[in-house]
């Protein structure tokens, strides 16, 4: 059973983020909009600080120990800096990928997807069945695992469990999915059926893919964000050199350090 | 001038090696003996173990673990006999009542020092567990004769026995009031394997991969939520193997039950009243033992306490050795 | 869609549970906390307490009234004369079952200041304990060479694993071993048993040492970086020679620290003693003979019925107590210097 895709619609407004881990500034302050129903890409070389950035939209930053970030970032005109929202609740309308496929051990396919409904209360069999079977269509799986669902999740190759990572974010049916590199570990046949399926998520959802593999960012995005390391003054940071749309980026770039990364000069 | 100096630096090793180069056999020789020492230990517990108890072995037979009469004087209304029941209920039932109370606990504790604890007192919090393991048990002993039994016999034991007297025989006893019994001392061995199982539990924890947790994160669940439905299970045959290891330690605890069981060597009918366990019964009898059966019953006993432990522990490094792919074992554990 | 809405219906239940879970765990911990600081914090106050110069330099004297020990011409605090054999020739059976424990001048024998000391039992502790250590180094440095040094064979497999039986074996049953190898094995010159003694304390000692120094030994030895063997290698050394000038000498701490805790584990042992070496009133030295032992104080003075011998159960346990903290505490500090160099 599919539902029609039914576009979210949700915008990230950036505003001024700053990243740090402890005392020392990881980006310089980050503004740009994040457009509803594209996907938009992050690209730059290791450390210029894209991953960090990421983790920034969906409040995972402040999960590693002594790390936090100033600034807003809106959502849909929510600040979910705001002093009195609960990140856990962040996280559910922005959902993320990670860059290793996991599956959650100890548990079968089923469970791994079901896990996010029942973290929200749901445990009526057949809600369950039935938004599960919805979250494996829309992850293109449901044709190779409908019947083993009671395997265990470690059983699947894995881009496989890339596309189970997927169905389990959908499922909790959030407004925006976060990709951090999500093909890297990846085949390139996996990887081709992943960047299909950004494609067709990108109907229902927001997309933001952070990705060190330009042509992949030429490929499937509409706007992409370039980010460079900056060591002016001597400590390497992470610094937006340039925000547009992609073709624009990929041809005729604003900015010169662009223009040095895209063709490889630099980087 | 290079050729004189290369000369001289053959020549160096060249002796070095030539006064050396029968050592490696040698040296492999001698550490393997040392080696096959370690395993000779072992093997000698269980040989003399098992050819010391042949006497008991061959007159009762399995009959001993089931037979409740520990009557080692001979008289003319009762004969010599011997039966194992009353260690064996003895040893099993306190040391599920310390599993029972230590078991949640140390979980606990392994939990929060491997989750939940402030990097800064994490070292601190975790010495002082383990210097609970430290403690020698006959320390225990003396703390728990002099100071836990009569505050267990004041505001547990006697408050216990008179609302349950009509209730619950097992909970009430006419002799509550000399602090001794399997429930006072399994309340003592649950301390004692307290720092065995939050250890091992906080080992296992700690390996999970922080990738576990971060899919849990991201799909909005509160800390307790990461820690419960995907920490937890991952590490779930370690916690099981470190739970095993500490009953392990409870089932041959010697000096501590001693003191505190009371050496009444039959089966109790009640938690508060004077009972025995297996390592206790060896330990005040075999010195004294009235006769070669007797001493060969005692023997049987130690056999059957070493063979289980040996199995607990065998099967314990297994589970610990499955989540962590890879062999586990400090000189501390 | 407000995120600060609670949209999900459980959401107060969900920050509830773990609110109160991460609360119990808290309080588990401190579970744990609350019995080591009261048995240490006991045994530090009333042990301590015990101590006294004759604590520690004299050795057992029965517990006596002020006028017992003017009836036998004794001076206060002074020595007195008795049967090691029987100590409580002078006491009136009543004494004993605590039923009649005043003697004829009415003073309470249950009342009676601890008297005499444990120099017999640290003697003897400090020799069957140091006795097992010297017949455990060899023994376990080596094994634990041997498993470092060649690892992976199935050999290395069973040793590691008959290290972890022999640690995790009750102590007792090690007594029982050694009590039927020596105490009840028959002198074949002269028929007797060889009986208790401090030698066969000291070899049941040994089974519990080995893993420990053999562990130890090993852990410390994987961690020499193979530079430092490559290196002594590369002048011409063979492997035994490379190995004893080079990479044991590098570990020296780390093997150190196992015996130190293997001394300290076997010095706390009572179980084993209890059937080897039996106890001894008096000031013993040789090894061939049943001989005290602080763990064996400690238990039976616990286990008399006189109030002053069971103060000086908490002062042998405020010895013991504290040769252990001390090791432990060392080896704590000794280790994290040595992980923090690496």
């Amino acid at each position: 059973m599919t539902i029609a895709p039914i576009p979210t619609q949700a915008t990230i407004e950036i505003r001024n983020l700053k990243p740090y881990y402890g005392k020392r500034l990881a980006v310089r302050p980050v503004n740009m909009t994040i457009e509803p129903n594209k996907i938009t890409a992050i690209i730059g070389p290791s450390g210029c600080g894209k991953s960090t950035v990421l983790r920034c939209l969906n409040r995972m930053h402040e999960t590693i120990l002594g790390a936090r970030a100033e600034g807003q970032v809106l959502l849909n005109d929510e600040n979910i800096y705001a002093p009195d929202v609960d990140p856990m609740l962040v996280r559910r309308k922005i959902g993320m990928v990670f860059q290793q496929p996991i599956a959650l051990r100890t548990r079968s396919i089923f469970e791994n997807i079901a896990i996010g409904l029942r973290l929200a209360g749901i445990n009526n069999k057949h809600v369950l069945a039935e938004r599960v079977e919805a979250s494996l269509r829309a992850a293109v799986l449901w044709d190779e695992v409908k019947d083993k669902l009671n395997q265990a999740g470690t059983a699947l190759s894995g881009g496989q469990q890339q596309r189970l990572s997927i169905a389990r974010t959908i499922a909790v049916a959030p407004e925006v999915i976060l990709f951090d590199e999500p093909c890297s570990a990846l085949d390139p046949i996996s990887t081709l059926k992943i960047e299909e399926l950004l494609l067709e998520l990108r109907k229902q959802y927001t997309i933001v893919i952070v990705t060190h593999n330009m042509q992949q960012a030429a490929r499937i995005s509409d706007n992409t964000a370039v980010f460079m390391v900056d060591t002016d003054d001597g400590v390497p940071t992470g610094v937006l050199v340039e925000y547009n749309q992609t073709a624009k980026i990929f041809t005729q770039p604003d900015d010169p350090r662009t223009e040095d990364y895209v063709s490889g000069r630099v980087g | 001038m290079a050729n004189v100096q290369a000369q001289t630096t053959t020549s160096f090793r060249e002796r070095l090696a030539q006064r050396t180069q029968h050592g490696d056999g040698i040296f492999w020789a001698v550490t393997l003996f040392f080696a096959l020492v370690v395993i000779a230990l072992v093997v000698a517990i269980g040989w003399v173990t098992w050819s010391d108890s042949a006497l008991a072995r061959e007159r009762f037979g399995l009959g001993f673990f089931t037979s409740t009469e520990w009557n080692p004087v001979e008289t003319e209304v009762s004969p010599e006999s011997f039966g194992a029941m009353p260690a064996i209920v003895g040893t099993l039932v306190s040391s599920i009542i310390a599993l029972l109370l230590a078991g949640p606990i140390a979980i606990g504790i392994g939990i929060f020092l491997a989750e939940l604890c402030p990097p800064s007192l994490r070292m601190p919090l975790s010495f002082m567990v383990e210097l609970l393991a430290a403690i020698p048990s006959v320390i225990y002993g003396v703390w728990g004769v002099m100071v836990f039994a009569p505050f267990f016999t004041q505001y547990i034991g006697v408050p216990l026995s008179s609302s349950m007297r009509d209730v619950i025989p097992w909970l009430t006893s006419a002799q509550v009031a000399s602090g001794r019994g399997l429930l006072v001392a399994g309340i003592i061995l649950a301390i004692m394997i307290l720092p065995t199982i939050a250890a091992i539990t906080r080992d296992v924890l700690t390996l999970v991969p922080n990738t576990q947790r971060e899919v849990m994160l991201a799909l909005g669940a509160t800390k307790w939520e990461v820690i419960w439905l995907s920490v937890v299970p991952y590490a779930r045959a370690g916690i099981v193997g470190g739970v095993m290891l500490g009953l392990g330690r409870a089932l041959g605890e010697t000096m501590a039950a001693t003191m505190l069981v009371g050496n009444r060597s039959q089966v109790p009918g009640s938690l508060l009243e004077p009972a025995t366990t297996a390592a206790s019964l060896v330990a005040s009898e075999l010195t004294n033992a009235q006769s070669l059966l007797h001493e060969s019953a005692l023997v049987l006993i130690a056999l059957a306490l070493f063979a289980i432990t040996l199995l607990l522990n065998l099967i314990a490094r297994m589970l610990i050795w499955f989540v962590n792919r890879g062999p586990v074992g400090s000189a501390r554990a | 869609m407000s995120l600060k809405s609670s949209r999900i219906p459980n959401y107060q239940r969900r920050k509830a549970t773990d609110a109160i879970m991460r609360g119990l765990v808290l309080l588990a911990t401190a579970c744990a906390i609350v019995p080591l600081v009261l048995i240490i914090g006991y045994v530090v106050v009333i042990g301590g307490g015990a101590l006294s110069w004759e604590f520690f330099t004299d050795v057992y004297q029965p517990p006596m009234t002020a006028t017992t020990m003017d009836m036998i011409g004794a001076a206060p605090g002074g020595d007195v004369p008795f049967d090691p054999n029987d100590p409580f020739a002078h006491l009136n059976p009543g004494a004993l079952t605590g039923a009649d424990p005043v003697d004829e001048k009415g003073a309470d024998i249950l009342e009676a200041p601890a008297r005499g000391g444990v120099f017999h039992a640290i003697v003897g502790t400090l020799l069957v304990t140091s006795l097992a250590v010297l017949i455990a180094m060899p023994i376990g440095i080596l094994a634990g060479v041997f498993l470092s040094e060649f690892p992976g064979n199935s050999v290395a497999t069973v040793v590691r694993f008959a290290c972890d039986v022999l640690s995790g074996a009750p102590s007792i049953v090690v007594g029982v071993v050694a009590y039927i190898l020596i105490v009840n094995a028959r002198n074949p010159d002269t028929g007797q048993p060889y009986g208790f003694s401090g030698i066969a304390g000291a070899i049941a000692l040994t089974f519990l040492m080995v893993p420990t120094i053999t562990r130890t030994t090993e852990e410390v030895l994987k961690l020499v970086p193979e530079a430092t063997r490559e290196a002594a290698l590369a002048m011409g050394a063979t492997t035994w020679y490379s190995t004893f000038t080079v990479v044991i000498p590098t570990a020296l701490s780390g093997i150190v620290t196992g015996i130190m805790l293997a001394f300290a584990r076997g010095a706390g042992e009572t179980a084993p003693l209890i059937m080897t070496v039996l106890g001894s009133n008096v000031l013993v030295t040789s090894l061939l003979q049943p001989i005290a032992a602080l763990p064996l104080v400690t238990y039976r003075y616990t286990e008399s019925p006189f109030p002053s011998e069971n103060t000086l159960a908490w002062g042998s346990a405020f010895v013991l107590m504290m040769l252990v903290l001390a090791v432990n505490i060392l080896v704590r500090i000794a280790t994290r210097n040595r992980l923090r160099l690496q």
